[in-house]
């Protein structure tokens, strides 16, 4: 049995020794999403400025519709209209409006039970300041022009409960003859990204026309040298000795040869992705070879990189504009075969 | 079926912090809370039989981001691995269940998230339906005062209340928190947990493994999860049905007047609707760690709580101990684990 003491459980994480580097990225895309049975005729009716809510087995009417009935699992088969206009359940204040919410002026969120329904719906609702806001006011929906089949054909809800008709449909919609609709919705996200140690060195290295590999210490990888350089080894989590500059010439281990055009493709097919070994270093990565053609490319060429002009350069791979063959013979198979 | 006896034997966790140096994968985080675990344990990383974590790509702003983290453990000779998209309290109840097969005795999991990389109360807002609810993009916190201000409404809990959660782990009084202003009304900044980046990593093992390697093992004797409906509109929402059944079901007829409980709340209001799920006396000692108000690690914090639990039993401050964890928006999943330091099931 063991007598080991238990210690504190904080573990102390090391600053870093060196600067590290940082990008913003935001990634912006669309979800295409199909919708069901309840989801589409919710989408039509928003379309067409109304609200439809779902009737479960034991009389309630939820909105937003849900396609189970949350007790008893069955599917939902009754969907009925409810007003447009409600009563506030719940609310809060949101003083600083983020870019993709409803309204870009400070309002108030709150969870609104419409006329007809048993559920409360989220929604913006526009008011001047909080105190404004009370539990059990009454609101109305405001309708957007363009309307698509999603929550926000809704602009908002105001004080008051008169319904305010929806304008004319102004967007342009897909024809959806079956009746299941689908709707793009659009997510992003802005991150700022940070490199590792290792990354930062490699990137200040190519920034300045240098390859920076690293030599890692013990392990299953000892002694082997990793280009770009790793933190850790990837294998053992071993941690690494020494960074080593590198050469930038070396072979093709293995390639193949891209025929098929797609979208941001920026060189004209056919042209040649290969794994790259460079000299010294016991990991190949992915670069192109162009300045020959296609189909001369082979295993064990040796190739040298063709950098862009140095005003060009940033802190990325993409200062190689790509691999051109030295013309020097090949190298042998066995002097490569353990990293194809 | 009787399930084999098995124990939490380490806990480590990086420092609940507003910002870190390191990438979103984590590595930087994980790293010396398995370095602390190996020397603590006197264990090898091959001494581990099945790895399991719990982070979000969304959090990390890209595909796939959990599998840089493997870079951490190392991946030769090849492990035994599984991550889900959760506070990694739920990677812990995976290993749990690996255990339970039979197949491995020692099971590590670890949650890592850097949420300082994006403007998370946003990023958050994708666990919402993606119908209904997203399209909006309502904060996190936002959200959590729908639910707090449905509580003071029905007379549930006051400010009051809120605030004397608070003051416990800050230390403040109740006067000088009332006086502040609201930030997310009727919530003000000590209503909600300050998310922080961090990593943690929790070890269990059989109890023949677990009795080897510490002098008191934190035995599981007790655990559940369950879920509400993510229709948050349709729930009352100053209770949570699902905290209640997993807590029936991990107590069973045992007492609940245990030494400690941690909860995940990540507002004040959350403690007082969780304590109120689990039925828990007033003698027990909640959140000697501070919980998530001391830093809401997201994908880490329910972990944390879980080790929290466990390392007073395995330090010898106690000898009965419960931990919460929750996942999603409004307490929507929520999990109950008992531990003891005796092992009765």
């Amino acid at each position: 049995m063991s007598t080991r003491p238990t210690t504190d459980p904080v573990a102390e994480v090391p600053a870093p020794a060196t600067e590290i580097l940082s990008a913003p990225l935001t990634n912006t895309f669309a979800y295409t999403r199909s919708l069901g049975p309840v989801l589409s005729p919710f989408a039509l009716a928003l379309r067409e400025g109304r609200i439809l809510g779902s009737a479960s087995s034991d009389g309630r009417v939820f909105v937003p519709p849900v396609e189970f009935d949350p007790a008893t699992g069955k599917a939902t088969t009754d969907l009925v209209d409810v007003a447009t206009v409600g009563t506030v359940t719940s609310w809060t204040w949101q003083p600083e409006p983020a870019a993709p919410q409803p309204l870009d002026r400070p309002f108030a969120w709150a969870l609104i039970r419409l006329d007809g329904a048993d559920t409360a719906l989220l929604h913006a609702v526009a008011v001047e300041d909080a105190a404004t806001m009370s539990t059990g006011m009454r609101v109305h929906a405001v309708w957007r022009a363009a309307r698509t089949g999603l929550i926000t054909d809704i602009s908002h809800f105001e004080p008051g409960d008169a319904a305010a008709t929806a304008p004319a449909n102004t967007a342009e919609l897909p024809t959806e003859s079956n009746g299941r609709v689908v709707v793009a919705t659009p997510i992003s996200t802005r991150i700022e990204h940070s490199a590792t140690e290792a990354e930062s060195v490699f990137l200040e290295g190519i920034a300045g026309g240098k390859l920076i590999g690293n030599r890692m210490a013990s392990g299953v990888d000892a002694g082997r040298v990793y280009f770009p350089p790793r933190d850790v080894s990837p294998a053992d989590g071993a941690p690494p000795a020494e960074f080593v500059d590198l050469p930038d010439t070396g072979i093709v281990t293995t390639f193949c040869i891209v025929n098929v055009p797609f979208q941001g493709q920026k060189i004209k097919p056919p042209y040649v992705a290969a794994y790259v070994l460079l000299d010294g270093t016991d990991i190949p990565f992915l670069h192109l070879i162009l300045d020959c053609p296609a189909d001369e490319v082979r295993m064990g060429m040796r190739v040298q990189a063709v950098w862009l002009p140095r005003e060009e350069w940033q802190h990325s791979m993409g200062n190689i504009s790509h691999f051109r063959p030295t013309g020097e013979p090949d190298a042998d198979y066995a002097s490569y075969q353990e990293y194809v | 079926m009787t399930l084999p006896k098995i124990a939490i034997v380490g806990f480590a966790h990086s420092p609940n912090v507003a910002a870190t140096h390191g990438t979103t994968n984590g590595v930087e985080m994980l790293i010396p809370c398995f370095e602390k675990l190996y020397a603590q344990l006197g264990i090898t990383r091959s001494d581990i039989g099945f790895w399991c974590s719990g982070s979000s790509d969304y959090l990390a702003g890209r595909a796939f981001s959990f599998i840089s983290a493997i870079d951490a453990i190392g991946a030769m000779p090849p492990i035994n691995e599984s991550h889900l998209e959760m506070d990694a309290a739920w990677a812990l109840y995976e290993a749990y269940a690996k255990i339970a097969t039979g197949e491995v005795d020692t099971a590590l999991a670890y949650g890592f998230g850097k949420a300082s990389a994006s403007d998370v109360d946003l990023t958050l807002s994708m666990q919402t339906d993606p119908y209904t609810v997203a399209p909006l993009w309502p904060h996190a916190r936002s959200l959590g005062a729908l639910q707090a201000r449905a509580g003071l409404d029905a007379g549930t809990w006051t400010e009051a209340d809120m605030a004397a959660v608070a003051a416990r782990t800050s230390g403040g009084s109740v006067d000088d928190l009332l006086g502040a202003d609201y930030v997310a009304d009727p919530l003000r900044a000590h209503d909600i947990a300050p998310y922080t980046d961090g990593a943690a990593a929790v070890i269990l093992a059989t109890e023949e493994r677990a009795r080897e390697l510490v002098a008191n093992p934190a035995f599981i004797t007790g655990w559940d999860h369950r879920i509400d409906s993510p229709n948050f509109g349709a729930r009352d929402l100053t209770v949570s049905p699902s905290t209640k059944l997993a807590g029936d079901t991990a107590f069973g007829d045992r007492d609940r007047a245990v030494d400690v409980a941690e909860i995940h709340a990540v507002f004040t209001h959350e403690e007082l609707i969780v304590r109120q799920a689990l039925g828990l006396p007033e003698s027990v000692r909640i959140n000697p760690s501070g919980g998530a108000m001391a830093g809401n690690s997201l994908f880490s914090a329910g972990l944390q709580r879980i080790g929290y639990a466990a390392h007073a039993i395995l330090a010898g401050e106690a000898s009965t101990a419960l931990a919460h964890a929750a996942g999603g928006p409004l307490l929507q999943q929520n999990m109950v684990v008992t531990l003891s330091s005796e092992g009765q099931h």
